[in-house]
């Protein structure tokens, strides 16, 4: 145990696909060794995997085992969703530190399209425990409660639906940029107002590209990291807060999300600013949540951030490139480790056409409504 | 279309199995801290406020005003195949702030729906041992 740090050396990952006709545990055992053979490190070496799950997934000792490992010093499998994509790095980065493990994975696999669907409902629903006072009211996918908020988020901000459409249409053009993102043909205004409604206020292009694949990051001591093919990556700060006991209708201000919460602290213990980062790679399972959080984090004030994309300052010369790769809405939905690709991909300049120019700073989300964190990510 | 088909079943548990003799009586109840009156929702076996375990239902007025809502276009459940677009709501109760409950708004045309009107609870049976607090409009 000591004050040695951790960082960011590789990352890798699947293709992202609409029905991938895989396993979870053979994505995540090619995700986890892309990222080895990206930092030029042999499996050997890993002795920690994490990784977050609705109970959709493979666990970490059987993507060891897979991987020919014998065991694993730090096991860790959260039992989450998307809200716990920035927390699972941040795990890994303290055990490391910590000294509890010397290498670890962190990845996320999912069939996310051809297996459990968040969006739909899959046989009879049981409605126990706290479901139990929204789901016999047709309270039955997560998207419903987002679209309350963003309900909400209009009422007291006069926010409309072209502004959720400018974040549609600012994240499919970056998407097309992106080899790697499923939907790449540019939208208009006109396409996001003439498609179907799914839970008003948001249609279909406001909803996450539900979609199979995995991504991985892996994690090392920065002594270590010395003698890898990649430039590391460092995180500088990571906050997080899981509110109102995970209810979102219990979430006293619906017109803010939880990164009301973590933004200030974020910025407090990095010593940075919204204005300091090249690069946001926005948690955005609909596009209410890039807005809202955009506005959370302070890159503008509440009511600000359709106005914010509109303007072009979401993208390329304007004031933060958000989501260069498409986010979760045109790229895939990987539950947000696919943003961390992205960030670190870019961090070490290697984002080819869509390469945001001297990234050095990216900001990391991950969740929605009451529940979520954050972190930064910087150049080491 | 099977019309006969019931929604999601509350399975009730010994700390809701009030609030659905009380829908079934017609009556709105929600648990409330006999100790300190702080009332709580979701029901819970410890009073957020003073951390007592001296909670009992208690009757509230009905009335509510429509804090956000939601109208579902698509069915995710068979019983709602031919209930679509239905308004899906949070409404916040006037005994308390912030005393929210998830809910149905009915006998409301989508376009008169505004944050902040003025509902009150109206009871329907909506299956065999199943009666849903649905809000309608004051007056309605």
């Amino acid at each position: 145990m000591g004050s040695r740090s951790a960082v960011i050396v590789g990352i890798g990952r699947t293709a992202y696909r609409r029905g991938s006709g895989r396993t979870t545990l053979g994505m995540a055992t090619e995700a986890c060794r892309a990222a080895l053979d990206d930092a030029g490190m042999p499996v050997s070496e890993v002795d920690g995997i994490v990784c977050f799950s609705t109970g959709d997934s493979v666990i970490p000792i059987l993507v060891g085992y897979a991987l020919g490992l014998d065991g694993l010093a730090y096991p860790l499998e959260i039992k989450g969703g998307g809200n716990y994509a920035s927390i699972v790095v941040a795990q890994a980065v303290a055990a490391v530190e910590a000294g509890m493990c010397e290498t670890a994975l962190v990845y996320r696999s999912l069939n996310s399209l051809s297996g459990h669907r968040y969006g739909r409902v899959d046989g009879a629903l049981v409605a126990e425990g706290h479901i139990q006072y929204g789901a016999p009211h047709g309270y039955l996918v997560p998207g419903q409660w987002f679209a309350m908020m963003a309900r909400r988020h209009m009422h007291d901000y006069g926010s409309t639906y072209e502004d959720l459409g400018h974040v549609a249409i600012q994240t499919r053009a970056h998407a097309a940029n992106n080899p790697h993102a499923i939907l790449r043909t540019p939208i208009t205004m006109d396409d996001y107002l003439d498609s179907r409604w799914i839970y008003d206020p948001f249609r279909i292009y406001d909803c996450a590209l539900e979609a199979d694949g995995a991504a991985a990051v892996l994690v090392t001591t920065a002594e270590r990291a010395r003698d890898l093919k990649q430039p590391a990556v460092r995180m500088l700060g990571h906050a997080a807060w899981l509110g109102a006991g995970g209810l979102p209708d219990q979430w006293p201000d619906m017109s803010a999300l939880y990164s009301a919460n973590v933004g200030p602290r974020l910025w407090d213990m990095t010593g940075l600013t919204p204005g300091d980062m090249d690069l946001a790679c926005l948690y955005d399972c609909f596009t209410y949540t890039t807005l809202a959080t955009l506005e959370d984090y302070g890159f503008c004030g509440k009511g600000e951030a359709g106005r914010f994309f509109a303007d072009g300052r979401a993208t390329y010369g304007g004031d933060v490139v958000v989501n260069p790769h498409g986010g979760l809405l045109s790229e895939a939905y990987i539950h947000g480790m696919n943003h961390h690709f992205e960030a670190v991909l870019q961090l070490r300049g290697q984002a080819g056409e869509r390469q945001v120019k001297d990234a050095a700073l990216c900001l990391v989300s991950a969740g929605t409504g009451p529940y979520g964190g954050a972190l930064v990510y910087g150049r080491d | 279309m099977d019309t006969s088909v019931a929604p999601p079943l509350p399975v009730a548990n010994p700390l809701t199995e009030f609030f659905w003799e009380g829908t079934r009586a017609h009556k709105l109840l929600i648990l409330r801290c006999q100790s300190c009156g702080h009332f709580v929702h979701y029901p819970r076996p410890v009073c957020e406020r003073c951390l007592s375990e001296d909670l009992a239902p208690e009757e509230v007025s009905g009335n509510a005003t429509l804090y956000s809502y939601t109208i579902t276009m698509k069915p995710w459940h068979p019983f709602w195949v031919d209930k679509v677009p239905y308004v899906l709501a949070s409404v916040e109760l006037p005994e308390q702030p912030d005393l929210k409950m998830l809910t149905n708004i009915v006998e409301c045309e989508h376009d008169a729906l505004e944050i902040g009107m003025p509902v009150e609870v109206t009871f329907r049976q909506v299956a065999a041992e199943l009666t849903l607090p649905f809000f309608k409009p004051v007056g309605s």
